[in-house]
């Protein structure tokens, strides 16, 4: 903790001098860029960071980071991540995933580090595509996807990472998109900041095989109409001006505009995300940026007992109870034993 | 360690039926031993009646044993029972004097009512802790529910319904000897010939005890592996499972860095998760995970974070795991993988013991993966081999797989605790601070290709890992042709130092004699017994049980070249002999196999090796 007074880093201290491979446009770079600045910003030294990432293009990332970092199996950096941040709980660990990665063939690692509630942090770069293999459909590409594995659309429905996330009973949901810099940056250092398992989606373009498929939302014209930046205490608006707002209806939500309809701002929720219930936190990470607007930033974040800390205070409990000096002093106590001389 | 250690296998069980006399225990003891006579066994039973014919149930007076001993060598009921079938809390008092020291007790949990512990003179409502029983040792059935969920429906009245109970104990007992219950519902048949109804009922019961101890994976260590070590010292008894779980622990303690378990559940690997939980008050981080593979995942996160990072598991467990401990191989982090082996293949015996997971250790992964495989030899064994298995992995840098098995894992020993100088400080590869100021690069080896551990939290040392091949000094990726040869060379070539590190092939008895008999892991007090009653009978045979299986050590093709007649025994078609044959490509190496989810019977041995040696 010294390190994090004394010292100040600059998002330099946390790049290496490897170029970054991705394809040019990629949102990839614009993320790494992003999580550089993130890093600086909270403050935690480079050599307390570990970057553990799965397989696939966004999984390339710990090679660009001038932190501890692992590039592991398909699938599996939840698991790695959990094992390094229980083994050493003062390491601030990262891990990067993408939506095949961590959703499909890592679904059961990511559901069970979010339920454990490791005080990990997971980005989930979700751009709807296996990249890596060449184009096929990932687990949150939408039904009717066409792609090389499914050249006459997909007959499935995706998942939605949030929706996953609140199911795991997710304690921290966070989303973003690889052109919102700020809210990128500003939702991984809540991410960080955030005591057990935050998981961070970021959607993100993929240039060569899935090009624009955020467009609805991601276009700098749509932008302001198709999302909603969420913050904690503060009023749901959005539109150009913040001319628009979410309101309550029936069980429901709405979007509506202020002054039209006998709506005033009074009308307008203001964002819990520090809230136990979840029920209004799922309703808004599920709107999906047609009717309602996408909504970005801290969904939720709610504190719960961490399991890495409670395993460390467990054991740190147990052994002080029990007071053993090593294992033979254990045995001897606790053992029916017999002398041989 | 070998040549230390005397084990003398016993191939015979002791069993004793107790509860009221009304219970049938004497027809239950009976029916058991008549179908181990069947499956060949020797017998002796020792019917013990109490006096009255019906005694007041639940009496101290009331109670009746039938003591049956069978296997091999049998020439009496046995002056002690391995294990105690125990009705009711009467039946437990009274004949836990019968009782081995480690024997194990089976009883009907729902006996245990206060009219009956009231009957019976307990103080408590706790018989097992009031008579001092190991609650490890102890397997609490709720017979008289399952009896009644069994024959809900059968239209039998209450009574005739407990009846039948010593049928229930009898189809537990059968699953845990396995013996078939065919044999015993031919008996039943002809018992009941008559009574068709009465037969139904029974065998319905026998069937639900099987099941029972089928479907809970009960198994008891009742295997008695005594090892007549004359070293002065305080002893302790262990089972497999449990001395590899505590030699893991020294291995943490002599190498100063804490010991992480990233395990799941699997039959019959899981008590080694149990000891390790319950080591919390060691310092342990024993995690239970969502699957085998997050099992061993959180293991290699341990180890990049520092930690003596360890995964146990059995077969199917291990197959799971293949592409993690290549990458475990990659980046050349230190890991203990555990396979207490079992039936296979697919879920195969679960309970049962086998050696058949010898090429999935060597070979089973994807691309030239090579690791350090070891096996131990017996329950105490264990203790040696996790040591050695972490000590390697520390000081070499690689994943390791300790390969037991279900026969030495549940087996039990009496162990000698060690002295805290018995074994040696263990010296991880620990990125020592001078060469990491004189410009550390992360496949910066020493004099025996082994990459340094530089632990996250190190300023200055930060480092990138992963399964992509990495250039040979940097760890940047590469694709490099060259590169990619020299690190599978390296890594092979590193793996084969390991040779330089481990102890000889020594062989035992008649060293000089021109047939040697081998085997590997946990077959050494059958074979070990069979050697030596070969040597008595006047035929010459040395013999030797390897447990560094890679790399061989160094002397292996030197000693065995001296041999004319090489005979491996195991527990699967041919492995151990095949690797051999690898090695020693002229010589003819003959076979002992055995593949029926058992152990060796010394018997089978010596009548093997005898037939091998006359041709």
């Amino acid at each position: 903790m010294e390190n994090i007074e004394n010292k100040t880093y600059t998002a330099g201290d946390y790049k290496n001098s490897q170029n970054a491979r991705w394809c040019p446009g990629c949102g990839d770079h614009a993320i790494l860029n992003v999580l550089h600045k993130a890093m600086a910003e909270l403050g935690v030294p480079p050599h307390m960071t570990a970057v553990i990432s799965g397989i696939g293009c966004s999984s390339r990332l710990p090679y660009y980071m001038n932190t501890y970092g692992m590039h592991t199996i398909h699938g599996r950096a939840a698991a790695i991540a959990t094992g390094v941040k229980t083994a050493n709980p003062a390491l601030t660990v990262w891990q990067i995933s993408g939506d095949g990665d961590g959703l499909a063939i890592g679904g059961n690692h990511f559901i069970h580090a979010v339920r454990r509630n490791v005080n990990i942090n997971m980005l989930i770069l979700n751009n709807k595509i296996y990249g890596l293999t060449k184009g096929q459909y990932s687990p949150t590409s939408d039904r009717g996807t066409i792609s090389k594995s499914s050249p006459y659309g997909t007959v499935e429905d995706p998942f939605i990472p949030a929706e996953l996330c609140f199911g795991a009973r997710g304690n921290f949901f966070a989303r973003s998109f690889d052109m919102a810099l700020d809210t990128t940056r500003e939702v991984m250092v809540a991410a960080a900041r955030h005591q057990g398992a935050s998981v961070v989606e970021i959607m993100q373009n993929c240039v060569i095989f899935n090009d624009g498929i955020h467009n609805y939302f991601a276009d700098k014209e749509k932008r302001a109409d198709h999302t909603i930046l969420l913050r904690h205490g503060e009023k749901m608006l959005f539109g150009k001006n913040k001319e628009k707002g979410l309101v309550q209806d029936g069980f429901g939500l709405k979007a509506v505009t202020i002054g039209e309809d006998g709506y005033t701002l009074d009308d307008v929720l203001v964002h819990d995300a520090h809230a136990r219930e979840n029920f209004l936190q799922q309703q808004l990470a599920m709107m999906d940026g047609h009717e309602l607007p996408l909504a970005l930033g801290v969904i939720r974040d709610y504190s719960a007992p961490v399991y890495d800390q409670e395993v460390e205070r467990q054991t740190n409990e147990i052994k002080e109870k029990k007071g053993f000096s090593s294992l033979r002093d254990m045995i001897l106590k606790t053992h029916e034993t017999w002398e041989i001389n | 360690m070998l040549e230390e250690t005397n084990v003398k296998t016993i191939d015979k069980v002791v069993v004793r039926f107790a509860g009221d006399s009304g219970d049938g225990m004497q027809l239950a003891g009976n029916i058991f031993s008549n179908i181990s006579a069947e499956i060949g066994d020797e017998i002796s039973t020792f019917p013990d009646y109490p006096a009255e014919i019906r005694a007041p149930q639940g009496s101290l007076s009331g109670v009746s044993g039938y003591q049956v001993s069978v296997g091999r060598g049998v020439h009496t009921p046995g002056d002690e029972a391995d294990v105690l079938v125990a009705m009711n809390p009467a039946a437990l008092k009274t004949n836990l004097r019968y009782l081995k020291r480690d024997g194990v007790v089976v009883c009907d949990v729902d006996s245990f009512t206060p009219a009956n512990l009231k009957k019976a003179e307990y103080k408590t409502n706790d018989p097992i802790k009031e008579l001092d029983i190991d609650s490890k040792r102890v397997l609490l059935v709720p017979m008289t529910t399952l009896l009644k969920n069994t024959l809900a429906d059968s239209g039998l009245d209450q009574k005739a319904i407990m009846k039948s109970k010593n049928m229930l104990a009898l189809g537990i007992i059968c699953w845990l000897f396995d013996r078939p219950v065919d044999n015993v519902l031919r008996k039943l048949k002809n018992k009941f010939a008559k009574k068709p109804a009465v037969y139904e009922a029974n065998a319905k019961v026998l069937q639900a005890g099987w099941d029972y101890g089928h479907n809970t994976h009960s198994s008891l260590p009742v295997y008695r592996i005594d090892t007549a070590e004359s070293r002065p010292g305080t002893y302790t008894d262990v089972t497999g499972n449990t001395a590899t779980a505590w030699g893991l622990i020294l291995a943490s303690e002599k190498s100063h860095r804490p010991l992480f378990l990233g395990s799941y559940p699997i039959t019959p690997a899981t008590d080694i998760l149990h000891e390790l939980a319950k080591r919390k008050d060691l310092g342990v981080k024993a995690v239970q995970m969502e699957d085998e593979i997050a099992g061993i995942c959180s293991a290699i996160g341990a180890s990049y974070a520092g930690h003596l990072a360890v995964t146990s598991t059995s077969g199917p467990g291990l197959a799971l795991k293949s592409e993690a401990l290549g990458l475990a191989v990659m980046a050349e982090l230190p890991l203990v993988a555990i396979d207490v082996q079992r039936g296979g293949p697919s879920t195969g015996l679960p309970t049962k013991t086998e050696q058949t997971d010898l090429m999935q250790a060597l070979y089973g992964r994807n691309g030239e993966s090579p690791l350090c495989v070891l096996a131990a030899v017996s329950p105490t064994d264990c203790f040696h081999m996790a040591f050695e298995a972490a000590r390697i992995a520390m000081e070499y840098m690689t994943p390791v797989i300790l390969l037991t098995d279900a026969y030495i894992a549940n087996g039990s020993s009496a162990w000698r605790i060690p002295e805290p100088d018995d074994y040696p400080e263990i010296h991880p590869h620990i990125l020592p601070a001078d060469r990491l100021e004189a410009g550390w690069k992360p496949y910066d080896r020493d004099e025996n290709k082994v990459r340094y551990w530089a632990l996250p939290g190190t300023e200055g040392a930060m480092h990138r890992v992963g399964g992509l091949e990495k250039d040979n000094i940097t760890s940047i990726i590469s694709t490099d042709g060259a590169n990619h040869e020299l690190m599978v060379k390296t890594r092979r070539e590193k793996i084969a130092r390991i040779a330089d590190s481990v102890p000889c092939v020594e062989p035992m008895l008649d060293a000089d004699a021109d047939t040697i008999l081998l085997g590997w892991g946990g077959t050494y007090g059958h074979l070990l017994t069979a050697a030596t009653q070969l040597n008595e009978e006047g035929n010459r045979v040395a013999f030797w049980q390897f447990r560094y299986i890679n790399p061989l050590p160094k002397n292996t093709l030197e000693v065995l070249g001296k041999y004319k007649r090489i005979i491996v025994a195991e527990l699967n078609t041919g492995m151990f002999a095949d690797y051999l044959q690898m090695h020693l490509p002229g010589k003819e190496i003959l076979r002992i196999n055995k593949i029926e989810g058992q152990p060796f019977l010394v018997k089978e041995i010596v009548d093997g090796v005898k037939k091998l040696m006359e041709e």
